[in-house]
């Protein structure tokens, strides 16, 4: 479904992404993990279609994304660090917009399409609230009501739970779950637990390239009794 | 395919309206634009009816309120990272273009059109020649929609809106004293009457005035389409960089 070869990106003269190669199939669920810096975000973007690659290709359900950037992004929902939404707006007039600029024009349709996302992301108190008074754990749920609102084959979420407490946390892994029967789903995190306890596989990214691509499993037996986050550190131990 | 300028453009254009800095905008607008034909055009006292003294002061009224306008649309976003949000939306770069460009265009003739009263009433006095009224109105929602393209564009060069107001009021002074007849003069001074011509026919000025003379000009008007035009390409160019 995500099929990504050798994706380079170069900001002056640093690689942030360097040869980046994988594929993720319908329920896939990939953890993409890396320290800070690491070039997941620049991976995401590119998949997305939000920044274009300097080599490489990036093609979601066989489209490439440098050549056909609006049917890709029709495929995808996207979740970007820091669930970014037009603050003045409040949080059912926002996802109407979405839902309109996603195709789904006739009134019912949309209504259907925003009333489902608002019940999954449990976002009913706050649907009048402009999203700007919101609290960032609300203000991550409507990131995701925004991404999942079309139902999209793709999820490419980056940090979906970054800011939620605990039980929010669960619910949203949880989400993530349901969501995974036939989709191809990204999300790169930097909570190890969440890997375990969610992906069907890890891509361990360092310094632009990957280090590690195979099930939480494999990942657990590099050191058999070792924490998650030892593992990672022996990896990524040369990093900044 | 223009289907997808259509949301965007709602939620740009009923945006203006959710904000209490539109409406300030529309006032200032109003009161600087009425008061400048009154007090500094003499529009009383020359007892024409013709709106002339009020729209001569447009595209002085317009070097600092379209800066003002358009600062936020690109800067606003990219700062606020909704920009990563519109494009990996269903979209290309240049419906977003359209779309904000067209809405803001919408929201000053708009506030050009809250102006008619001006219109009614010189007809209810006297016997103004109607088409050249209606010129006016044409040359200045045109010359509008030039100074917005330009600004827009400055816009999205940057994320600070400050500097996009600065940059965008230096533009349009540019495009302005290009064509103004003081520094016209001043050039043919020194340089030959073909040269001064070429530069004041870059300028805003000169194509505005036959405007709303009622001259209507093809080549009036394919100037303001050309700096449209050739603005939002440029715009769509540098935010897919």
């Amino acid at each position: 479904m995500i099929e990504v070869k050798g994706l380079v990106k170069t900001y002056g003269n640093k690689r942030a992404v360097d040869g980046v190669s994988f594929k993720v199939n319908p329920g896939d669920i990939l953890g993409f993990l890396g320290p800070n810096g690491a070039g997941k975000s620049t991976t995401m973007k590119m998949i997305t279609g939000f920044i274009r690659p300097d080599a490489g290709t990036a093609t979601v359900a066989g489209i490439d994304v440098t050549q056909d950037p609006v049917a890709v992004k029709a495929k995808i929902g996207y979740l970007p660090e820091s669930a970014p939404a037009y603050g003045e707006m409040t949080v059912i007039e926002f996802l109407r917009f979405i839902a309109e600029v996603r195709g789904f024009r006739a009134k019912a349709a949309r209504e259907e399409r925003v009333e489902r996302a608002i019940a999954r992301t449990h976002l009913e108190p706050v649907r009048r609230q402009t999203i700007e008074t919101l609290s960032k754990g609300y203000k991550q749920r409507v990131g995701f009501a925004q991404a999942l609102l079309h139902e999209p084959p793709c999820l490419v979420l980056d940090e979906p739970t970054d800011g939620l407490d605990p039980n929010q946390k669960n619910e949203v892994r949880a989400l993530i779950k349901t969501m995974a029967q036939d989709r191809a789903i990204i999300l790169s995190t930097h909570i190890l637990e969440e890997v375990d306890a969610i992906c069907t596989r890890i891509i361990l990214i360092s310094q632009g390239k990957v280090v590690v691509d195979e099930t939480p499993d494999q990942f657990r037996a590099r050191k058999p009794g070792a924490r998650l986050d030892e593992i990672f550190r022996s990896l990524t131990k040369g990093d900044n | 395919m223009s289907s997808q300028i259509a949301p965007v453009f709602k939620r740009e254009f009923l945006g203006y309206f959710r904000s209490p800095v539109a409406y300030v905008f529309l006032i200032v607008f109003l009161v600087a634009s009425v008061g400048l034909a009154f007090f500094i055009g003499g529009f009383f006292k020359a007892n024409q009816a013709s709106l002339e003294s009020f729209f001569v002061f447009h595209p002085w009224l317009y070097l600092f309120l379209i800066p003002a306008a358009a600062m936020r649309l690109w800067a606003e976003e990219k700062r606020g990272g909704t920009i990563e949000l519109l494009f990996t939306l269903p979209l290309t770069t240049l419906h977003a273009v359209l779309a904000k460009f067209l809405a803001a265009w919408l929201f000053l003739v708009i506030g050009l059109l809250l102006t008619l009263p001006m219109a009614f009433t010189v007809s209810w006095l006297g016997d103004p020649d109607v088409g050249v009224i209606v010129a006016g109105y044409l040359g200045s929602a045109l010359l509008a929609g030039a100074c917005l393209a330009v600004c827009t564009l400055i816009s999205a060069l940057t994320k600070n809106q400050v500097i996009a107001f600065v940059l965008g009021v230096i533009a349009l002074l540019i495009l302005l004293f290009l064509g103004w007849s003081v520094f016209n003069q001043l050039l043919s001074g020194f340089l030959p009457v073909a040269a001064v011509d070429f530069i004041a026919n870059l300028g805003v000025i000169p194509h505005f005035e036959a405007i709303s003379k009622g001259i209507i000009d093809a080549k009036d008007l394919a100037y303001f389409g050309s700096v449209i035009a050739l603005s939002l390409a440029l715009n769509v160019a540098v935010l897919e960089r």
